[in-house]
């Protein structure tokens, strides 16, 4: 019955030609902005590491009291002191303090030109708990960490570079005029977005690459190197580095800490002592507020940063309603298609088919539809996807990919609306009586 | 009199409009959540356009900016030695009409040595006036092709140095107008003395405009003050170059080439080390611009695709009513009276749309001004997308209008 539902619905195109190429035409503009929309969206709200996104959880502690706070909220890093105390707490199962830095790498090779490259200090559990991928050798041990041990971990394309691919691991690099001997290479490691280190490198570049130099924290610290981002609660908003020591031990903020904990028990108790470490602080006198600690997971930290840019969402929203105007106006073609066809409708109905037989009919009819406009819409949206290197900034637009998911949900969205606007004409066509389409008039 | 004919039309519409309600209230519909959508969309564009051409007040189309990184462990003598020379050596680069150096440019977003607090008494405790700074000198002024409309330009001997974490204390300043008299609403700045957090400084010239690095808009808009110093920040330092040849490629490649002969003590990218300004200005408002483009694709293909709504239901009613249309003519309508017809019958449902759309553009706007920060829209947008509406309405029922008066009379009496 279907088959041939799909050849009436093929014959009653041919007659209305225009009216068919029209509705066609619009379900594949009003899919293909909402697929290409959606491609984007989804490359800029993906979770960059499924696996473990519930179990790990970003620990923040208001040092900077109301009258510097934005709206309430705890700055989006910790101070070294409180990074510092929740490294010699050890009340998570694993707990990593990292910031963003840039370095001078020189190179033995005197063809290879100095380069100032970005990157992390990180503390030793960095690897292991962002799963982070080596190609050779791999990071560093605590005792390492804890001797402030000059090792580096370097990226595959630094490796490139500067050992052109060979496994590298006890070879050494200059990092700031030190000598640091290489632990191990990255594979290819670049999560979208950069989510790590936000609190450090600045949440607008949420879509940068990856570092490609990672040594342990305490050497970073013995180097006096500073955050990319630092957020300083003085008069001027600027910090004075000429002291090291003494800002160490100011109330900068400047570090991200991520804390892995296998159950929400465990992040209430967590969160249980953070909010006990903050009273102990303001006990002490050293905040002169109530305690204000956050702990949210991945996910939540990823939607509280707002890491999805404006122009995606904007971008969705507006074609959402594009395609629901178009979707508005395929109800009104349907209904024009439909009712023409009243004549035909009684006969078959007079000749006994049953309501539902026509309903049968006009919904399939209007899937043919959506499905050649789906087909179209595809084409669509792979041309939009290609373009999106002209619509999007670049680093968004070549995260945008189209996959085979992407084009079954363009051919199902296409089918599923056209099914959808079809279904108040396809009524409005059941309810026609027979007696009064077959009599001559 | 065709206006009169119009109107006795009236009537007659309305009543067979109430017989397809449905059909009549999908094209309400569709006039209404496209003007809603539209009028937002071509707001934010508008914001958008304002805001990506947002004037720098500097030579842009001459200027391009070096990112010089200077390797590690020098000293701030040595920079600044290096800073002198490397100046020296960057003006006198054929193609090169002036250079200097800063701690930011145009255009280059925020940073954080580009704030600076003013204050007009020394133990002033209210809130001092904030305003973004370029480290500069007595070349600053030319290489930015900005204008003195009073007082003098820097002199040599007052160009200082100062690294990040040194003491800002300049003798003199020379601010924008619009600081000026932010400051001394009388406009008496010039000469005056007011305090940078560490120390006074005298207003000894005033310019025309100039932005200062930030690129969005905020309320320190304008409020730019040129201070005369090197600013020795180990990482780095920003040369800003302005050029008087025609193409810019081969003055940077010589620029460079006289840069790297000069001293190796330095670091420049060689893929991020050099931009004009042109580039730095598509590189700043990158998302803007994909904004408005997107904006406008899309708010383009709604317009077209409620026309071709507009057009496919007309074209159906004409077909529905040819045996009516033939019965008018045969009593004596003209042609004009059918044409007359369904164009105001369109612009009735236009309208319809165009009032309930008008409500839903602002209630979609007070939802994105909570959400993006927009601000409200003004009444003219609707007002303007309620005129485009309706053009667009009589221009997609014309074919069909046209199509329906020429329906012969002779098919009032012919049985299909």
């Amino acid at each position: 019955m279907g088959g041939y539902y799909v050849v009436l619905a093929l014959r009653s195109s041919a007659r209305s030609k225009a009216l068919t190429a029209l509705v066609i035409l619009l379900l594949a503009f009003g899919v293909s902005a909402c697929m290409v929309s959606y491609a984007v969206f989804r490359a800029t709200t993906s979770d960059p590491l499924p696996a473990k996104s519930s179990h790990l959880y970003v620990p923040l502690i208001d040092n900077v009291g109301p009258s510097y706070d934005e709206h309430g909220e705890p700055h989006w890093s910790l101070s070294y002191m409180d990074a510092m105390a929740l490294w010699r707490a050890r009340k998570a199962s694993r707990l990593t303090l990292l910031y963003a830095a840039t370095w001078q790498v020189e190179s033995d090779n005197p063809l290879i030109p100095a380069m100032s490259l970005g990157g992390d200090a990180v503390t030793a559990d960095f690897f292991s708990m962002f799963n982070v991928p080596f190609r050779f050798g791999g990071g560093w041990t605590t005792d390492d960490e804890a001797q402030h041990a000059t090792v580096a971990v370097i990226s595959r394309h630094l490796n490139e570079t500067l050992f052109g691919g060979q496994n590298s691991v006890g070879q050494k690099i200059r990092l700031d005029g030190q000598l640091f001997r290489v632990a191990g290479v990255l594979e290819d490691w670049n999560p979208r977005p950069r989510f790590f280190d936000a609190g450090s490198h600045g949440t607008v570049y949420n879509f940068d690459d990856a570092g490609d130099i990672y040594i342990p924290f305490t050497r970073a610290t013995d180097m006096k190197k500073n955050s990319l981002v630092v957020f300083c609660p003085t008069a001027s908003w600027q910090s004075d580095k000429s002291h090291w020591d003494a800002y160490l031990h100011s109330e900068c903020d400047r570090i991200d800490a991520w804390v892995e904990l296998a159950t929400p028990a465990d992040a209430d108790r967590y969160r249980e002592y953070l909010r006990n470490y903050a009273a102990e602080q303001q006990h002490l006198g050293r905040f002169s507020w109530a305690p204000s600690i956050r702990l949210r997971n991945l996910t939540d930290w990823m939607t509280y940063q707002g890491v999805t840019p404006p122009a995606s969402t904007l971008s969705m929203l507006v074609s959402a309603s594009f395609l629901l105007i178009i979707l508005v106006n395929v109800v009104g073609l349907m209904l024009a298609r439909f009712m023409r066809r009243a004549t035909e409708i009684g006969i078959r109905r007079a000749l006994g088919a049953s309501r539902l037989a026509i309903y049968g009919q006009f919904l399939t009819e209007a899937a043919t539809m959506g499905f050649v406009g789906g087909l179209l819409g595809v084409a669509l949206t792979l041309l939009g996807v290609w373009g999106a290197g002209g619509l999007f900034e670049p680093n968004i637009a070549r995260l945008v990919h189209a996959d085979t998911s992407l084009i079954a949900l363009t051919l199902l969205l296409a089918m599923a609306a056209t099914v959808v606007s079809a279904l108040y004409p396809t009524w409005r066509a059941a309810q026609t009586q027979p007696a009064w389409q077959i009599k001559i008039n | 009199m065709a206006l009169t004919r119009i109107f006795m039309q009236l009537r007659p519409i309305v009543g067979a409009l109430g017989r397809h309600k449905v059909a009549t209230l999908l094209i309400v519909m569709q006039v209404a959540l496209t003007l809603a959508v539209a009028s937002n969309a071509l707001f934010i564009v508008a914001t958008r356009v304002v805001h990506l051409s947002r004037p720098t007040g500097t030579d842009e189309a001459h200027i391009f900016v070096i990112h010089n990184g200077w390797k590690m462990g020098q000293s701030s003598a040595q920079i600044d030695a290096d800073i002198r020379a490397d100046l020296d050596t960057l003006r006198h680069v054929a193609g090169v009409r002036d250079a200097f150096s800063s701690q930011g440019f145009p255009l280059e977003g925020y940073n954080v040595n580009i704030i600076a607090r003013l204050k007009l008494e020394p133990d002033q405790k209210t809130r001092a006036q904030l305003a973004t700074f370029f480290a500069s000198d007595e070349h600053t002024i030319d290489t930015l092709g900005i204008s003195l409309v009073a007082g003098r330009n820097f002199r040599p001997d007052e160009i200082t140095a100062i690294s990040p974490d040194d003491k800002m204390s300049p003798p003199g300043i020379i601010v924008t107008r619009s600081l000026a008299d932010k400051l001394f609403p009388d406009g008496s700045a010039l000469g005056k003395t007011i305090y940078l957090p560490d120390g006074p400084a005298a207003i000894i010239g005033i310019l025309a405009s100039l932005q200062g690095p930030l690129k969005h808009s905020s309320p320190l808009d304008g409020y730019t003050l040129l201070v005369p110093t090197h600013y020795l920040d180990p990482a780095g330092a920003v040369y800003l170059v302005r050029t008087d040849s025609i193409t810019t490629k081969p003055v940077i490649a010589a620029t460079l080439k006289a840069l790297r002969e000069r001293s190796g003590l330095r670091i420049i990218d060689p893929k991020e080390g050099v931009f004009t300004m042109a580039q730095e200005r598509e590189r700043a408002y990158a998302d803007d611009r994909s904004v408005a483009v997107l904006m406008s694709i899309l708010s383009g293909l709604l317009l077209l695709a409620t026309a071709g709504g507009i057009v496919g239901l007309s074209s159906f009613w004409v077909s529905q009513r040819r045996r009516q249309i033939g019965i008018r003519r045969s009593l004596g309508a003209t042609t004009g009276d059918i044409l007359g017809y369904f164009h105001t019958e369109n612009f009735l449902i236009v309208s319809g749309g165009i009032v309930l759309g008008a409500l839903l553009a602002f209630l979609a706007n007070l939802g994105l001004m909570h959400v993006y920060e927009l601000p409200r829209m003004p009444l003219y947008v609707p007002l303007l997308g309620a005129l485009v509406l309706w053009l667009l309405g009589q221009l997609a029922v014309w074919g069909p209008a046209q199509y329906a008066s020429k329906v012969p009379p002779v098919v009032a009496i012919r049985t299909e």
